[in-house]
């Protein structure tokens, strides 16, 4: 596949049919069909666990699908080596020879190939990431952030039909970490390849990649452009791992031609129908907490607009661009608003009375059979599921 | 130096650390003793030794303070073939030693890693050896590699050896007495360097378009480096120096006597200390020089 001497002439796509990975004891990846298109960003998003990581070893050929086909560029890789694919990663420890100067680790794919004039290009790469002026250097030389860029310009320099990023930002810290997303995205775009960029981070999924696919338990729930993710989410897990949402969950009680009403605990909630997924019996709809309002007065009935409330501020944090209020509202429980922090608006302190309001357009109703309850559980946000990770883990290592 | 600067200002910083130090030399001080007691006077009771003139008239045996360097032109060429001997042959047991121990040391460090049971078991079997004394386990050699064992016999038959060969009394049998003898040394640091060795490299080289063969070659052998460099050197320095395998009594013969059998030789049975002392310090000076430009070629500093 890699042949030698040669570089891919473009990105190439990539396509899963059917693949599945089963490890003993438990499925990693279930019956798993996607394809990236060539040329594209492409963000694998998920929780630890979800088979992200795993979906990526597929693809780099570090592990054997248990049953299905992976074409690269429309070539069965399937049953390729490793070191003959046309694929290269950079791998969420960097895994950077620590007994080479940072040239040899950059010139080593390029050795390996016998391409022409491999120091030449090395440099070359590493100018590409600023990094030109620590060559001579070793790895463990060199701060976690240069020692990323090496990673990447290890990997790009064998200009890969497929480049995979497991994870690779996770070490920065915050600042670092959005130069680094905005060098990824610009080095992308400049060389056309296609990048399948493995993260838990949705921050970092939405600015960089041109299409979002949710993974959660070994499959992919959505898939799309951010915008669209964020806009639309399809289902529960989704709406909370991409951003937070306000979920409720009540029947379904007037339909129009072109929106439907839902009761929530007594009240008309209107969604466009064109954002609904369900249209009938019970559904769970939803709005993002920056969507909200904040009033301290009832709001006047409007066609246009769904209220809330009355509710009670429970909680309110200030967080600089928006403060964040939670609002517990009787029968139907906490109810998250951002609010911009500008001279105008409410401010209102914990204990105060409050409705909150949004426009009908920005809801949205899920595809979910709605779980138990009035209101979805919030096991499924980040933090909950970092919790459970954890929890996990240590059981794990108590029991080994 | 620079410190003195400070003295003034710092007094108080300083007393602790003062302290700290006396307490450091009070519990290196039996290590200090002990290296002066056992390792230092030998030393230099050896140095004096091996430039003692004879007595004249005297009995075999005695021999007066001197400074005889002809001591040292004498024993090394006299004893010139034993030194050769001693260093090829220990040469070719660590070579010998650590193509056979890495393969092993590999498979318990690398690919044993999930079952740790299989890692002990396989730990401890290469430690067995030990319960069993070196000289027994060198004679045990003796008797399977005898003229009358099936091991002689048998090979005499399929005519790998001629009707009249022998395997005891030869340099490959000294050889691979030093090599069986000194594999757990040589297993030992290989296995400790490579159970660290972290898979993602070996990843890595692999999705570098290197092949597993290169990946070895470029990756896993520069990487192991310093188990590479302890196990030959735990390997090669008492093999140099040994003087049981290829002794008479055990695999050796006369035409495979080695420099410590010549050391053992000149101490026990000729009583001629000076010479036996010169060899002694020899062997010691080529060793430190050999080891020397080895560590220093292999730029392990990189590594630790």
């Amino acid at each position: 596949m890699a042949a030698m001497g040669t570089f891919a002439e473009a990105g190439a796509d990539l396509e899963f049919i059917d693949i599945s990975k089963r490890f003993p004891g438990f499925t990693a990846i279930e019956n798993l069909n996607l394809t990236i298109p060539a040329g594209s960003f492409f963000a694998l998003l998920g929780p630890s666990g979800c088979g992200k990581t795993t979906t990526l070893r597929l693809v780099a050929g570090l592990e054997e699908p248990s049953a299905g086909r992976i074409l690269i560029g429309g070539t069965d890789v399937t049953q390729t080596k490793s070191f003959q694919r046309p694929v290269n990663t950079v791998f969420q420890s960097y895994a950077l020879f620590p007994h080479m100067t940072v040239l040899e680790n950059v010139a080593f794919g390029l050795r390996r190939r016998k391409i022409d004039d491999p120091l030449g290009k090395a440099h070359e790469a590493l100018r590409l990431v600023e990094l030109d002026h620590v060559a001579a250097r070793r790895p463990a030389q060199l701060s976690g952030g240069q020692q990323q860029r090496v990673a990447l310009a290890r990997a790009i320099v064998n200009r890969p039909a497929l480049l995979l990023l497991d994870e690779p930002l996770g070490a920065l810290d915050l600042k670092l970490r959005r130069q680094m997303q905005l060098e990824l995205k610009s080095i992308q775009t400049e060389i056309g390849l296609t990048f399948l960029h493995v993260t838990h981070d949705q921050e970092e999924a939405m600015t960089m990649a041109d299409i979002v696919a949710v993974m959660n338990k070994g499959e992919i729930e959505q898939m799309g452009a951010p915008e669209q993710l964020y806009e639309l989410p399809r289902t529960a897990f989704v709406a909370n791992f991409l951003g937070q949402s306000n979920l409720f969950t009540g029947p379904v009680t007037g339909s129009t031609a072109d929106a439907i009403t839902v009761d929530i605990s007594g009240r008309g909630i209107v969604v466009p129908r064109t954002r609904a997924q369900r249209h009938a019996g019970e559904v769970t709809i939803g709005v993002r907490p920056e969507k909200l309002l904040l009033h301290i007065e009832a709001p006047t009935a409007d066609a246009g607009i769904n209220v809330l409330g009355p509710g009670r501020v429970t909680d309110v944090s200030f967080s600089g661009v928006s403060t964040s209020y939670i609002v517990q509202i009787p029968g139907l429980g906490a109810v998250t608003v951002f609010a911009q922090n500008m001279v105008f608006g409410p401010v209102v302190n914990e204990g105060a009375e409050v409705w909150v309001s949004w426009t009908v357009d920005h809801g949205f109703g899920l595809e979910d059979e709605p779980a138990p309850g009035s209101r979805f559980p919030s096991d499924s946000s980040t933090n909950a599921i970092a919790v459970q990770r954890r929890a996990d883990l240590e059981t794990e290592l108590e029991g080994a | 130096m620079a410190f003195a600067a400070f003295a003034s200002t710092d007094a108080v910083v300083t007393k602790p650390a003062r302290r700290a130090s006396t307490v450091a030399l009070v519990m290196l001080l039996p290590g200090i003793l002990y290296m002066l007691l056992f390792f230092l006077t030998p030393l230099i009771s050896l140095v004096i030794t091996s430039f003692q003139a004879e007595l004249p008239g005297g009995d075999i045996g005695d021999y007066v303070p001197g400074l005889q360097w002809q001591n040292y032109v004498d024993s090394a060429s006299e004893y010139l073939p034993h030194i050769l001997r001693a260093f090829g042959y220990a040469l070719v047991a660590t070579v010998f030693a650590l193509v056979i121990s890495y393969p092993i040391a590999y498979f318990i460090g690398v690919k044993a890693r999930r079952w740790p049971l299989l890692q002990s078991l396989m730990l401890t079997l290469v430690i067995a050896p030990f319960f069993i004394s070196f000289l027994l386990r060198t004679l045990a050699w003796k008797q399977i590699l005898s003229d009358e064992s099936p091991v002689v016999l048998a090979l005499k038959a399929v005519a790998i050896l001629p009707a009249d060969g022998h395997l005891t009394g030869t340099p490959f049998a000294v050889i691979f007495g030093l090599t069986y003898n000194f594999i757990p040394f040589m297993t030992l640091p290989l296995y400790t360097t490579l159970e660290r060795l972290d898979i993602r490299f070996l990843e890595a080289g692999n999705d570098l378009y290197a092949s597993p063969a290169t990946t070895f070659l470029k990756v896993t052998v520069p990487l192991s480096m310093p188990g590479i460099i302890s196990g030959t050197l735990l390997t090669f320095i008492p093999a140099a120096g040994d003087y049981i395998n290829a002794s008479r009594d055990f695999l050796g013969s006369s035409k495979t006597a080695m420099l410590g059998n010549a050391i053992e030789a000149n101490f026990l049975t000729l009583q001629n200390y000076p010479v036996a002392a010169a060899l002694s310090i020899i062997l010691m000076a080529v060793i430190l020089i050999l080891v020397g430009v080895y560590v220093r070629r292999s730029g392990t500093e990189d590594l630790l």
